[in-house]
This record gives structure tokens, C-alpha cells and sequence, in this order.
């Protein structure tokens, strides 16, 4: 099916005096863009031609989109814009249904049928806004969208039975926040229960444990005794003393961890956390974190990210980590530090993780299915 | 010192406009507005005749949001958005400056992060030009070249390259050209750095590793002079560092702090720098430091920028109250209450200045007036639906102004 539809993106249009061979040779050229700017003088070469093949490029432009990396796929993104605009402009013919086409076929690469779907918007909005609305179930978070706001409009319109078991059906397939906040307040409203830390994944039982110093804000460096311990020891020295793992569960509905609580307002410290996530396959995950607070995060004690900014602001999703849990239990580290400022708005000292796929839907630990007999994490003590 | 300052206006205008075709090296036009206050990097237009009792004279929707200000580069205009759930979708839009006519649209993803404050959003840098090129930079550290026919020559994703930086509450300097460097500031809490891009290929020049803390202040060009090549200003919380536009090497320094928001402006050898109130520095001799003209705290010019017109250098506070000083001496000659609150700069020419309340309240100043005064007003229509807010900087060219909402393109004229 995708060689098809390629194949006959190809065969739409040919270009005097340039071969497909040399199309496709300057389209490669586009994602040949490198750190700091490598590349770009051959790539600039490269788009004028692209850009200047019409429509015939599109096939190749949607088909390299999505292998390289983001900066590539804008280069890619802007040819195909041009295209569609000069196509627009001078009257020409674009492949509107192939375009179509590209996007169904979820076989294809995520971004480039974001891009296809784009640039179908761009000819025809009525077409590409027809399309969204089949689009629900889409795997690809930003295709759905539109589609769960329709369903979110139709719901409302809708009374009694009816408008919960839409609801439902809406809850099924919403990932955004801030629609799935719309979808919940809705069922509430009509004596639903919905879940919203298992709909979005967050993990919410944790062992923590701190204080230990950010005096300075040098504790985000400093390698304290969990991060540095292949096998967790039950007590370190911290800040003041020694100091010893707790169980906390969140109850929160966006998994907030606030540190306050279990370890009391403190500043100038730092605390970590730690959680078991058991999965049934080797696989591919996204580890999404808010946290307004200087952070690490390890997965099995390999490093993953980290980010030494205070109270410029937290959201659900605000950090997206890609990461791969091994088949079994796995291990996430959350280090979290506090600093000095006495504000009322940098009282906050907690973070939220959730475990998803790039869709943003929730993964959850093979073990947390089974509500109560989840093995609670067990630090090495 | 004193003697540069107190030439004739004339002079000081054909010599601006002398300087600021040296700094670009690009051919601009007089018309033109190219950059974040304009060609001067000051708020002053020298060719525009700003209108006494503006009216609507076109105006034009705009897709996404944005608190860019405009551009203006020939008969054409130029301003950046970003739409979508989370702002991911970045776009320049290019408009006939005479009518407002849709001429092209460039929409890229953000490759970096989209979080920002509610007020602010992911088009907060006003893009820049060189008279060939426009360069757009987004909050999301993604910076594109197109020329003036809506061509891609090249492209960035500085968080690819340097990852981790970035500011939870929006980025918002808006980048600068100098010969031919394009000076992109990236100063955050975390990995803080601004870069000399080579305008042709986009490529790195130079890189400073710069103070960790937040900053939204955009670099200010610094022209070249007895002997000192053509620079830069880049102001931190710690301070102004100026440094030689095509090598990144350090000229002077100015400490030990200055504003994070409020960028400063440069005019007949003088810097007048948001630190302690506002700070006059002269410019020094090669190898030589700044020497402190006069300080003035009374003038408070907040997170707003300040402007210079014929030797009068003017504040607005974010609640409203225009103060004007002369330039030579930091004396505070009158305040003004106006209707605040503000977040975009004054700009002015002639002899008049021209503000926009967030609420869209367009107020012309006469600069020229004892006691300042308010010579005419309009009220732009915002969406209400949205609470929308104008905390976009105006644009100046000929007898218009130019202002944008997250939803609306305006020129105004007489």
C-alpha cells in the first residue's frame, strides 16, 4: 500500500531537465543538516530545487520526513509549504488524494503524515477538515485532536444516557489534557467515576527520601548516595542527619510529588524519588515530566535528562523523555531540588511523572493493573 | 563627549541613518523598520511622520498568536505567530505594507520547547532583516532565514544543538543583524549562551557562554568608531557586555548589573543602559572601559524599553506614566500619566511618540509640549472572546503605524 501510494506520487508530474534521480538526490540533501548549522549551505542549494520541482516532489518529501530529526523535517515541511502555495497561486494541480491517502496509511511515518495532512490542509481545508473528523483513533496525538473536539462538541449537544455514553466513547480516545479535563468534569457531573491518573499514567506510589543540602543551589551537581549507589542503601546522611527511604502515594490527579509534605517545607535542599515500573515487553516509553524545580531523572540508573531552572513554571507533559524499559521491573529516579528563594510563588518543591507512548497514552506497570497486589518498590536496605 | 551630543538634529539624523546602513551593510531603505525598535534599535524612526488622530487604515487577521512586533522591509511587512494546541506550529507572514494583502506564509514545527508564561507565548522575538533576509526566532529556539519572496536559505533548531536551553516562562530577545552576523541571544537559568550566525549559511561564528539567569533582553548593535570595530551590546541581569560583532571578542564591559527586560539603546556615542534606573555610559576609546555619563534611578523604565528622540530620552512604566529626560544629563523634565498599563515600548518621530496600552489604546504623545501632552488616541478593537492584549512594540514607516494582536494585524494613519 505505501510503495503504491508512493509510486503514484511519482508518477505524477515530471520535471524538464531534472531526473527523478536528482530529485530525490536533493531531497536527501534536506536531511543532510547537521548540528550547528552543517549542512545547510548544500541543503539551501538543495531546497531552491526542490521547492522549484511543483508537486512531483511531494512523494519524496513526505517520504524522507520523519527518518532524520526535526530540523531535517522543517527543511522537508518547507518545501512541501512552497510547493502547495506556488500550486495554489498559479492554478496548478496538487495530489489532493494522494495526499489523503498518505494520511491514512498509519503505516507511515508519524510526522510525515502530520506534514501531508498539513499540507492538505493548506490546498483544501474542507478536504483535510472532512478527514480529521474520521480521525479518532489517529496513533498520532495531534490528528486526534481535532477529531475528540468534534466529539466533545457533539457530546454537549447531547442529554441523559446519550451524552454519557458519548462521554465515554470520548474518554477512550482523548489524550490532551485539556479536553480529557472537559470529558471528566462531564462524567462527574452524571455520577461517573473516571480515574485520571490511570488514564494518564502517572505514577503515583514512590519511596522518597531527603533533605540533603542545595545550599547554593549546588546539590543539583552534587552526586548524592542515591544517585551514586548501584545498590540502594536504607539510610544516607543528608542535610541534617541521616536520613531514610518513605513510602509516599500521591493523591493527586495529575501525580503531583510534593516533597513538602512527607519531608515538610524546606529550602535549599534536595530530595529524591524513586518508583518500580514493571513492563511486560522491551519497549520504547515516554517518561513526561512537570516540574518547576531543578530536576534529574535516571531509568535503571542510566542518566536520562536533567534541568537546573527554579519556579519559571510547571504543566503536566512539560518535559517529554524518550527512554526504553527493559522487559520486568524497571527502576525511575527522580531527583528534585529546592533553592533559596522565600517567594510565596517558589513554595513548591514536587514534581509529576507519567509513563506513555509518544501518542501520550498511558503505559502502566504490569504490576499496578492488579490493584493491590502491586509489589511496593523496595530499595535495597 | 558633551560637544557630539549637542550637534544639530540634522547632523545627528543623516549621521543615524549614515551609521545604521554601515551596521547593516544591506540596503535598507528609510522607510524601513527592521528590526525591534526600529532601524536605530532606539524606537526612532528619522523619515516617519507619526499621525496626530489615528484611524484604522487596513487591517489584517492573523492565524496565531504572537507579541512580535512587525517588520518592514520595502513594500513589504513581516511578523511571526505560532498556533496550535501547544504553539507548536511557527509561522512568518508576510503582508503588502500598502493594503495588507496576504503575500506569503512559511509554517515550520517547533523542534524546542513551546512552554510559556499564559501572557507571553512562542512568537515574542521580533524578527529582523538585513534588507536581502528575514530572520525569525521563536521562543522554541527554532530561528529560520527566508528572503523577501518567502524562500527558505536556512535553518536552525538551536535546542538540538544545545539542549538543555531554554525558559519555562518564554523566551522573548529578539535577534539582531550587524554586518553580516546575525546575534541571537539565548540566555536562560540553564545552558545560557548568545551565538554570531553567519547571515549567509547559518552557521555558528561565534558562541559566548553567557551568565545563567533568565533574560529577555535583545542585543543592541553598536556602530563602528575611532577605530573600534562594529559591535554588540548584550545586556544580562549582570550587567552589559560588548562585544566585536564578527568575532564575539570582548570590547568593554559595564557591571555589576543591569535590567533582564528592559534592553538598552545607543545614540551619538553614548549607551543608556536600564541599570539603576537608567545609566548613561560613554563609549569608550579602543581597549578602554565605559565611563559613567550620569545616573538617573528616578527613571524607571520597568520591563519596557526606553526611546531616544532629539536628545530626549523617554520611559513609560508599566502603569502608565510616560517620563522624559534629556539625554545629556538625565534630568527629568515632565511626566505624563497615560492610560497603562503597557508591556510594548514607545517608539516616536518628529516630535511625537506613540504608545499602545495592552488594552489596544493607541496614544500620541507631543514630546514638544511644556509638560508633554496627549494629542489623540484610539481605541483598537481586541476579541474579547479570547481577552486578547497588545504587548507588541509599534512598527513605524512613512505616516503609518503598525500594531498586532494575537489576532489582528493593524496599520493606523492621519
Amino acid at each position: 500500500m505505501k510503495a503504491t501510494l508512493l509510486l503514484s506520487f511519482l508518477l505524477l508530474g515530471v520535471l524538464p531537465g531534472l531526473r527523478g534521480a536528482d530529485l530525490q538526490e536533493d531531497i536527501r540533501r534536506l536531511t543532510q543538516v547537521g548540528p550547528e548549522g552543517a549542512g545547510n549551505e548544500a541543503a539551501s542549494e538543495a531546497w531552491k530545487k526542490v521547492a522549484g520541482a511543483g508537486p512531483a516532489a511531494l512523494a519524496g518529501v513526505l517520504g524522507q520526513t520523519g527518518k532524520t530529526g526535526a530540523v531535517a523535517d522543517n527543511w522537508l515541511r518547507l518545501a512541501g509549504n512552497v510547493i502547495v502555495d506556488r500550486a495554489l497561486k498559479s492554478g496548478g494541480s496538487l495530489p489532493l488524494g494522494e495526499l489523503e491517502a498518505f494520511v491514512r496509511e498509519t503505516a507511515n511515518l508519524d510526522a510525515a503524515r502530520v506534514l501531508a495532512f498539513d499540507l492538505l490542509l493548506q490546498a483544501d481545508p474542507a478536504k483535510a477538515k472532512a478527514l480529521e473528523l474520521t480521525l479518532t483513533d489517529d496513533p498520532v496525538q495531534g490528528l486526534r485532536r481535532g477529531a475528540v473536539a468534534h466529539l466533545l462538541s457533539a457530546a454537549a449537544a447531547l442529554e441523559g444516557e446519550a451524552a454519557k455514553k458519548a462521554y465515554k466513547e470520548a474518554l477512550r480516545v482523548v489524550r490532551d489534557e485539556d479536553q480529557t479535563k472537559t470529558v471528566a468534569e462531564a462524567l462527574r457531573k452524571m455520577g461517573e467515576t473516571v480515574d485520571l491518573p490511570k488514564h494518564f499514567g502517572f505514577i503515583t506510589r514512590w519511596d522518597i527520601i531527603g533533605p540533603f543540602d542545595n545550599t547554593e543551589r549546588k546539590g543539583f551537581d552534587a552526586r548524592y548516595g542515591p544517585e551514586k549507589d548501584r545498590a540502594m542503601a536504607s539510610k544516607y546522611e543528608g542535610k541534617t542527619g541521616k536520613v531514610s527511604w518513605k513510602q509516599y502515594e500521591s493523591t493527586d490527579e495529575y501525580g503531583k510529588i510534593d516533597f513538602n509534605k512527607p519531608l515538610t517545607p524546606l529550602k535549599e535542599a534536595t530530595a529524591y524519588a524513586m518508583a518500580s515500573f514493571e513492563s511486560h515487553e522491551e519497549r520504547e516509553v515516554e517518561l513526561r515530566l512537570g516540574c518547576k524545580n531543578a530536576w534529574k531523572v535516571w531509568v535503571n540508573g542510566v542518566a536520562i535528562f536533567g534541568r537546573d531552572e527554579y519556579h519559571r513554571g510547571q504543566r503536566m507533559d512539560q518535559y517529554k523523555l524518550k527512554c526504553r524499559m527493559r522487559q520486568g521491573v524497571n527502576t525511575i529516579l527522580v531527583k528534585c531540588c529546592q533553592n533559596e528563594q522565600t517567594e510565596s510563588w517558589t513554595a513548591e518543591w514536587e514534581f509529576q511523572l507519567r509513563v506513555c507512548d509518544s501518542t501520550g497514552t498511558a503505559v502502566l506497570s504490569s504490576s499496578s493493573l492488579f490493584d493491590g497486589l502491586r509489589p511496593e518498590p523496595k530499595p535495597n536496605r | 563627549m558633551r560637544s557630539f551630543l549637542m550637534c544639530r538634529p540634522f547632523s545627528r539624523l543623516t549621521l543615524g541613518l549614515t551609521l545604521a546602513c554601515l551596521v547593516t551593510a544591506a540596503p535598507l531603505r528609510a522607510a524601513d523598520w527592521p528590526a525591534f525598535r526600529g532601524p536605530f534599535h532606539s524606537g526612532y524612526a528619522a523619515d516617519a511622520v507619526l499621525p496626530t488622530q489615528p484611524k484604522i487604515s487596513w487591517s489584517a487577521k492573523l492565524p496565531g498568536r504572537g507579541l512580535s512586533s512587525p517588520i518592514i522591509v520595502g513594500d513589504k511587512l513581516f511578523v511571526t505567530a505560532a498556533e496550535g494546541a501547544g504553539q507548536e506550529k511557527l509561522q512568518v507572514l508576510c503582508f503588502e505594507k500598502r493594503n495588507g494583502a496576504p503575500v506569503w506564509t512559511r509554517q515550520l514545527t517547533a523542534t524546542g520547547r513551546t512552554m510559556t508564561y499564559a501572557k507571553t507565548c512562542v512568537a515574542a522575538s521580533t524578527p529582523c532583516s538585513d534588507g536581502r533576509l528575514v530572520f525569525a526566532l521563536w521562543s522554541s529556539n527554532d530561528l529560520a532565514a527566508f528572503d523577501l519572496e518567502g524562500n527558505l536559505v536556512w535553518l536552525r533548531g538551536l535546542t538540538a544543538d544545545y539542549a538543555n536551553a531554554s525558559n519555562s516562562l518564554g523566551m522573548a530577545s529578539s535577534p539582531v543583524v550587524v554586518g553580516k552576523t546575525l546575534v541571537v541571544v539565548i540566555e536562560n537559568d540553564s545552558e545560557s549562551y548568545s551565538l554570531g550566525i553567519d547571515t549567509a549559511t547559518g552557521r555558528n561564528v561565534w558562541k559566548l557562554e553567557r551568565p545563567r539567569s533568565a533574560n529577555w533582553t535583545s542585543p543592541v548593535p553598536l556602530p563602528a568608531r575611532d577605530g573600534t570595530p562594529e559591535g554588540v551590546l548584550l545586556q544580562s541581569a549582570k550587567g552589559v557586555l560588548a562585544v566585536e560583532a564578527a568575532t564575539g571578542n570582548r570590547l568593554w564591559e559595564f557591571g555589576p548589573s543591569a535590567s533582564s527586560m528592559s534592553s538598552s539603546l545607543v545614540e551619538g556615542g553614548v549607551v543608556y543602559v536600564p541599570a539603576a534606573g537608567i545609566t548613561a555610559l560613554a563609549l569608550p576609546a579602543p581597549g578602554k572601559e565605559p565611563a559613567t555619563v550620569w545616573n538617573a534611578r528616578q527613571i524607571n523604565p520597568s520591563t519596557i524599553s526606553p526611546l531616544l528622540l532629539k536628545n530626549r530620552l523617554f520611559s513609560v512604566n508599566n502603569a502608565g506614566i510616560l517620563t522624559m529626560a534629556e539625554a545629556s544629563t538625565g534630568d527629568i523634565k515632565w511626566k505624563l500619566r497615560l492610560t497603562g498599563p503597557f508591556s510594548g515600548s514607545p517608539v516616536g518621530a518628529g516630535d511625537r511618540v506613540a504608545l499602545v496600552s495592552e488594552k489596544a489604546l493607541v496614544q500620541i504623545v507631543d514630546a514638544n509640549a511644556p509638560e508633554g501632552a496627549l494629542l489623540g488616541q484610539l481605541q483598537l478593537p481586541l476579541n474579547e472572546q479570547t481577552k486578547e492584549l497588545t504587548l507588541c512594540t509599534p512598527a513605524l514607516s512613512g505616516g503609518q503605524i503598525f500594531v498586532r494582536t494575537d489576532s489582528t494585524l493593524w496599520c493606523l494613519a492621519e
